[in-house]
């Protein structure tokens, strides 16, 4: 019914690189991000490995132009978010209706964790400074600042399908024509309230984690920040640059399963899948390379691989889970993926499942173990799903 | 596409969630904290899943499934939430635990249930719902985003009846945190007489206002959503001028053509101030309307404003309470909803009787 919309800036910091070039680098050469803790204040460390960008605050503040005050999430999200902006060529046109979608699980709970340590003692204690980030809004706020976008301006929060969901909401505020372009996309830092509340659900892997693997024990949990620029096909005209690839289709479904755990059938990623190739008009046949939602765990390898048996069988496409590098972004997981699916399809880049040993029981299947570029890839599927049953998957595709 | 008002429900600090006709008696505080009136929750949910619930859990899924039950409708083709803090209970009782057990010995319950997608979801699995699932989280657009999804699936025909709320609440924590910026009033405060005397701080609110959003006209529809418009940080009081006159441009309506505004002050001298300079320009000679007195100053307040507007418009009746100004007698057929929060988020609901 509309004009595709296309992606026109990408920016990325994760736990393996800086940027998008680095990010390129360190999945060619196969170099994972998780290790020791480093940065994060917590008793896990040495315990529970986690996959943290390698800068401390001081240094994310340098790089962002924040203060080292601010929430890391912030931090992240700001040094992403203008990497795309930049590289979208969009900054600073006039006549243009730019906004600005972003996703996060926890606002600025790192700071609120320290404003809280202080306060339980004394309630008029506690720098309100570290509290007045709390809310998820605020973290999107600082960004879009620094960016100088105050066109139009939100944030989504659906656990760990967040910015898959925040491209979606992107795509449609283009294709409804109530804006131009939107950088689009999610940031989370590690803080203990997440680290604590998954290690109580008992599903953090004690080692590197072995997505899609038999034998996998759990996820990492990791921390980044990642943004696409969304234009309209009349915008694209207009820059005199080609765009990585256009989101070709999209859906969210939900589970109704239970708030945490997946179905065993997988309905909702199969519900997510199916309606994403139904809204880009594409067939599974057509689908060349999977970004899984692969997060490590039993429940969700199990669930989303037999969405996929159902949806695919008998011919699979080539799969992997980046979360074997990057670890589980949470909130950030869904745009992560979105960059390398994008980049995947503009240079034919494959990624490998590192780790990878033993095909789980029951699935026709294995991920890809390594990695190749300048494959004949059209189209991208990339899943996220999350606690709630939110289940979101995205296409992208050759232009 | 239009977008129909078919049913709402609301649990406020008054007692709506009999219904509008609650507010010829509205109930007074005097206290700077106004906490919902709960509904017997039984009624709607499962006792076993009732104990697990936070009071936001509680009062979300509950006005919610009081909304569907007036539309009728079994399974909505999306469910859209919008909630600044999200579930502030839960996030507050797993930090605390983890501070003070100091990272050991925690129960994931909590933790499971303070994610801010929590009352959506647990919306879905109730009704074992796999359509369309989101949740807003910004601050005093929280709401306003969800309205603005909720009309754009409307308008591309992927859904034809989207539920779709707005709610917060306070905890004991969270107003011991938020008193200390100096936003609310200290001492005494008179709910009822709170705009007749102009000062620092408003009062706290808290509430749950769902919708019934439909594509299809009907005798039974409350009103219809004709359009919203948001905007952030405006530099001055022209640049809000300018953005209500277009809105009403862009929408071919004139000033003249609003029956009733509603705007959302608060009792704050440097807030309302927006709305009395507003008063005395654009909104100049149109009858106007309030709420917050009653339900008190929260992100998603303006949810109970779009709640308030469509009541007005199916019964044509403006309780006392809610009068500011009025003209003579004149039938009600369209509202005009204005609400900023902080001077940052500012929206704009334009609502016409069916």
């Amino acid at each position: 019914m509309q004009s595709p919309v296309l992606i026109a800036g990408l920016g990325i910091i994760s736990a393996i690189g800086n940027n998008t070039s680095e990010n390129i680098t360190a999945l060619e050469n196969g170099i994972a991000g998780m290790g020791d803790i480093i940065y994060l204040n917590s008793i896990h460390r040495q315990k529970i490995p986690v996959a943290e960008v390698k800068m401390s605050n001081e240094e994310l503040a340098g790089r962002s132009g924040l203060s080292s005050q601010i929430s890391r999430t912030a931090l992240l999200g700001t040094i992403a978010a203008e990497e795309a902006f930049n590289d979208s060529g969009i900054r600073g046109l006039a006549n243009t209706r730019i906004g600005f979608v972003s996703a996060n699980t926890v606002g600025g709970m790192d700071k609120t964790e320290q404003f809280f340590s202080e306060f339980l003692t004394n309630p008029q204690k506690g720098r309100l400074r570290d509290v007045v980030h709390h809310e998820c809004g605020s973290i999107t706020e600082i960004i879009a600042e620094k960016l100088g976008i105050s066109n139009f301006v939100t944030t989504i929060s659906t656990a760990c399908s967040s910015s898959a969901n925040a491209i979606i909401y992107a795509a449609r505020l283009i294709k409804n024509n109530i804006l131009d372009a939107v950088v689009a996309g999610g940031a989370d830092a590690l803080t203990k309230f997440t680290l604590n509340g998954f290690n109580t659900l008992m599903i953090l892997d004690s080692d590197a984690c072995k997505p899609f693997d038999e034998n996998r024990k759990g996820l990492n949990l990791g921390e980044g920040a990642a943004y696409v620029v969304l234009v309209s096909g009349s915008l694209i005209a207009k820059l005199k640059k080609d765009p990585y690839c256009k989101l070709s289709g999209y859906c969210n479904a939900n589970d109704a399963f239970h708030q945490t755990a997946s179905s065993p059938e997988g309905e909702g990623s199969f519900l997510a899948m199916q309606g994403a190739l139904k809204n880009s008009g594409l067939n599974p046949r057509d689908i060349d390379y999977i970004n899984l939602h692969g997060t490590g765990t039993q429940n969700n390898d199990i669930s989303e691989g037999i969405a996929i048996k159902r949806l695919f069988g008998p011919v699979y496409p080539k799969m992997s889970s980046t979360k074997s590098f990057t670890g589980h972004t949470l909130g950030a997981s869904g745009s992560v993926e979105a960059v390398l699916s994008a980049l995947s399809v503009k240079h034919g880049m494959v990624y490998p499942n590192l780790r990878f040993d033993t095909p789980m029981q029951g699935l026709p299947f294995a991920p890809e173990t390594k990695f190749s570029k300048n494959e004949p890839i059209e189209h991208v599927l990339s899943n996220s799903f999350g606690f709630g049953g939110n289940c979101s998957s995205l296409i992208f595709s050759k232009n | 596409m239009a977008a129909y008002i078919r049913a709402t429900a609301n649990i406020s600090a008054q007692n709506t969630f009999e219904g509008y006709q609650a507010l010829s008696e509205p109930i007074a505080y005097t206290n700077n904290r106004l906490s919902c009136v709960e509904p017997d929750y039984k009624e709607f949910i499962d006792p076993k899943m009732l104990r697990r619930m936070s009071r936001i859990i509680k009062m979300g899924v509950t006005a919610a499934m009081k909304c569907l039950q007036e539309a009728n409708i079994k399974m909505p083709d999306a469910i859209i939430t919008g909630t600044a803090y999200g579930c502030m209970d839960d996030t507050g009782t797993f930090l605390s635990k983890m501070i003070e057990f100091n990272e050991e010995m925690l129960s994931p319950t909590a933790f499971i249930q303070s994610t801010h997608n929590t009352v959506g979801a647990q919306i879905a699995l109730m009704l074992q719902c796999h359509n369309y699932n989101n949740t807003f989280v910004h601050r005093g657009f929280s709401f306003e985003s969800a309205l603005i999804d909720a009309k754009m699936l409307l308008h591309e025909g992927t859904a034809n009846n989207v539920l779709v709320g707005g709610l917060d609440e306070i905890t004991g924590y969270s107003h011991v945190i938020l008193s200390r910026f100096n936003i609310y009033r200290s001492g005494p405060v008179s709910n009822i007489n709170l705009f007749k005397t102009s000062s620092k701080g408003t009062i706290a609110g808290e509430g749950a206002t769902f919708f019934l959003l439909s594509g299809d006209s009907s005798v039974n529809n409350y009103a219809r959503l004709d359009a919203i418009h948001t905007f952030y940080k405006p530099s001055n009081i022209a640049e809000i001028e300018q953005n209500i006159s277009a809105f009403l441009t862009v929408n071919s309506i004139g000033i003249d053509e609003i029956d009733l505004v509603i705007t959302g002050r608060n009792g704050d001298a440097k807030g309302d101030a927006i709305y009395q300079q507003l008063n005395n320009s654009v909104f100049k000679d149109l009858p106007a309307a309030n709420y917050k007195h009653l339900c008190g100053e929260y992100p998603t307040a303006s949810s109970f404003a779009l709640w308030l507007a469509a009541n007005i418009l199916k019964t044509g009746t403006v309780h006392p309470v809610l009068l500011e100004k009025h003209k003579d007698e004149k039938e009600i057929k369209r509202i005009l909803v204005y609400n900023h929060y902080q001077n940052t988020h500012h929206s704009l609901y334009l609502v016409s009787a069916c």
